[in-house]
């Protein structure tokens, strides 16, 4: 077992690009005097957690602990802790630290900081690298832990600590948030969906954008969606030119721009949330004869990703999730791999993550 | 019909791209219109571009120009912003449907039935041909007042270069912060008067080019703040995450994924160049750093005319080599190499004559369809 701090702790780590799961012994530090540490009793399971297991962004080192959709309940607070106290329920996403001083960070947008810290895989100031959500408990600093409101259920609220603010922080800031817009989202995943759930909390019309039909039911009468389209139909996409004043984009494999932005109308911004690896056609005509945009965002600021929660609280916003035993988590990944969930594993910790007394 | 009056002017017939002299008609002046006897034309890129057909879309014979600068000689009877002897200008759009969304919020340029001032035609079916001519009749819309204190020639390119730019460094609000840092991509006719503009915003500028050719000009006769060599790799990597904006003048196929590198976080790229073939477009660094490309084109009529305005009060203007008519197919060559610094414009009333012994080309306009015959 890897021993550097004082408290033990046990996970879930890949050990290797095979991306496989397994049982894993580590330590993590005390509760500092700004620190807060807390039981985990769900955690989601993204998509980058995915990426990142089978090193697939060149970035992986190993073993990794993967996890950044974390609730809990607080088990103890450090001496100079004023925001929360043992036993209430929070949660973790996907930064755990920052630098606190750069533009970014004074602007309430540390997600964008050049030194923030990633809650799994990154280098910490102590030198040891961070270890996420698949794991019995967490300790993190208060900056960076979000209180869950008290009428949301914690497992299908964990995913909107990454998937809820990935789409609700480009909504508001590129206000596409506005009652009575005509929101598209493509791609009906783990961002799609609660996309539809947050456009519609917002007042907005919304149309799911998807290549096959296939989830049109479930679109329309089980997330609210107003219409659903299917992007391959030249037709369906010709009825609805210029209808859409925004479309949040969170498909990551390649694919074609052309129909989406003729699907804005003039002014329309086309965000992209999905990160697909190789550089896609940019046509460049519908960005200057119909002043159209496109533009990237990444998860949000710790600020917003409260006042993202909070609002799911309001409105019983929570991610459609199949809840998983840890010991499934394998197979849910080679599942996910393939699309095949409505739309988030979660994986329940408190009760079937064990420790492997054989380590 | 509308009677016709004589025009001439000068005209490519093919996609060789080739100009000669063309004896064409305008439209008689009615009630909105204003009759412009021009005085100067610019050369714009995209004239270039039609001429030789690069985008697939050009009907010939075309007579090109849309930076005009004149003196009205007629205006109709329910014109009252313009009397004769005012100077007016016209840019790229001479119509549009004036009752949809845009054309209300004056936008005529985003107007799905804009007409556009050559290479176009207009609702009674004539083909609108552009500036390379002695006169033009344009509805009052779509005239503008050429303010005191520029001057004729100098003004002429604002009408396209300077809106084009103008208008996105506004919507993309590099108007409204000082001291932020803009990079222009690109020093040519759209590029050298987005360094004028961006300056009288208050902006720090960063001319980018290929080669160093250009430092000194962009420095110390354009007032840029400072000059990076893009193919500098260097240079390139001490300016990553220092640029707010970007404003990309370039039309040849180029990437941009150094482009995006240079930008700050929530940085904004705005591409006004018009390849021919799509971009690359890497969403990673649109995603890291929540950077965003737009595009633009040209302005609406109060925009422009606020361009204008704004031009004289800050005494810009283009830099420009003043030809003559007879010359316009070696500029045109020389555009096509960026050989100008950094526009040119052709002295259309001292230089364009009819020459009756050249072989011409006439259009006759007969109950709306054109035909086409050699004298």
């Amino acid at each position: 077992m890897e021993k550097v701090h004082q408290k033990e702790a046990f996970g879930l780590a890949a050990k290797d690009n095979s991306g496989v799961l397994s049982p894993f012994r580590f330590t993590r530090r005390e509760t500092g005097e700004k620190d807060v540490r807390f039981k985990v009793l769900f955690c989601g399971i993204c998509h980058s957690d995915l990426h990142m297991v089978k090193n697939e962004w060149g970035m992986s080192t190993y073993p990794l602990v993967p996890g950044h959709e974390i609730v809990g309940v607080v088990t103890e607070v450090g001496a100079k802790v004023t925001k929360f106290k043992t036993g209430e329920k929070v949660g973790v996403g996907c930064l755990v630290s920052s630098c606190g001083s750069c533009d970014s960070c004074t602007e309430g947008m540390e997600n964008y900081c050049p030194k923030s810290i990633q809650t799994y895989g990154f280098k910490y100031y102590d030198d040891t690298i961070t270890y996420g959500g698949y794991s019995d408990h967490m300790v993190c600093d208060e900056g960076f832990i979000i209180r869950i409101p008290d009428n949301l259920p914690l497992d299908a609220a964990a995913p909107l600590l990454c998937a809820g603010i990935t789409v609700y922080s480009p909504m508001k800031y590129h206000g596409l948030d506005k009652p009575g817009m005509h929101i598209g989202v493509v791609g009906l995943g783990g961002l799609g969906h609660v996309g539809v759930k947050f456009a519609k909390a917002m007042g907005t019309k919304v149309t799911v954008i998807s290549t096959s039909e296939r989830k049109r039911d479930e679109a329309i009468n089980r997330l609210g969606a107003d219409a659903f389209l299917v992007s391959r139909d030249p037709k369906q996409i010709k009825d609805a030119m210029g209808t859409m004043d925004g479309i949040i984009d969170t498909v990551s494999a390649t694919h074609s721009l052309l129909p989406l932005l003729g699907l804005l109308k003039h002014k329309g911004k086309l965000v992209m949330v999905g990160a697909p690896e190789k550089p896609l056609e940019l046509p460049v005509m519908p960005l200057i004869f119909e002043r159209k945009m496109v533009m990237g965002s990444m998860i949000g600021g710790i600020k917003e990703t409260q006042e993202m929660i909070d609002m799911a609280g309001k409105h019983n916003i929570t991610a459609d999730i199949e809840l998983i035993s840890a010991d499934y988590v394998n197979t849910a990944m080679e599942r996910l791999e393939k699309a095949d969930v409505r739309y988030r594993f979660v994986i329940d910790v408190a009760n079937t993550l064990k420790p492997n007394p054989n380590l | 019909m509308v009677d016709r009056n004589k025009a001439f002017g000068w005209a490519a017939n093919d996609e060789s791209g080739v100009l000669s002299p063309f004896h064409f008609s305008r439209r008689e002046n009615c009630e909105n219109d204003v009759t412009v006897k021009i005085l100067f034309c610019g050369v714009c890129h995209s004239d270039l571009h039609t001429i030789k057909n690069h985008w697939g879309i050009s009907r010939y014979p075309v007579v090109p120009g849309h930076e005009i600068v004149g003196i009205a000689t007629k205006v109709g009877k329910n014109v009252t912003k313009f009397k004769e002897g005012d100077r007016v200008g016209v840019g790229v759009i001479i119509g549009s449907c004036e009752s949809c969304e845009s054309c209300n919020q004056d936008l005529e340029n985003y107007c799905p039935k804009v007409v556009f001032t050559y290479n176009s035609r207009s609702s009674d079916g004539t083909r609108n041909q552009g500036g390379y001519s002695d006169v033009i009749v344009v509805d009052r819309r779509f005239v503008l007042s050429i303010p005191d204190g520029l001057p004729s020639d100098a003004a002429a390119p604002l009408l396209c270069a300077g809106i084009t730019v103008y208008s996105p460094m506004k919507y993309y609000g590099m108007a409204e912060e000082p001291g932020k840092h803009l990079g222009v991509n690109g020093l040519g006719g759209l590029g050298h008067i987005a360094v004028k503009i961006g300056k009288a915003f208050g902006l720090r500028v960063t001319v980018m080019s290929r080669s160093s050719e250009k430092e000194r000009e962009a420095i110390d006769r354009l007032g840029a703040d400072s000059f990076l060599v893009t193919m500098d790799s260097q240079k390139m990597k001490d300016a990553v995450g220092t640029m707010d904006f970007i404003i990309d003048t370039v039309s040849a196929e180029h990437a941009l994924l150094p482009l995006f590198s240079l930008l700050k976080v929530s940085g904004k790229l705005v591409t006004l160049g018009l390849p021919e073939k799509p971009l690359e477009l890497p969403i990673f660094p649109l995603v890291l750093g929540r950077k965003m490309v737009g595009g633009s084109q040209i302005g609406g009529m109060k925009e422009t005319q606020e361009m204008l305005e704004f031009c004289a009060k800050h005494n810009i203007v283009a830099d420009i080599e003043l030809i003559k008519m007879s010359d316009i197919n070696s500029a045109m060559d020389r555009l096509a190499k960026s050989d100008v610094r950094y526009r040119f414009v052709i002295d259309v009333a001292n230089s364009l004559v009819t020459d009756s012994s050249a072989e011409i080309l006439e259009e006759h306009v007969d109950h709306g369809v054109s035909i086409t015959s050699r004298f």
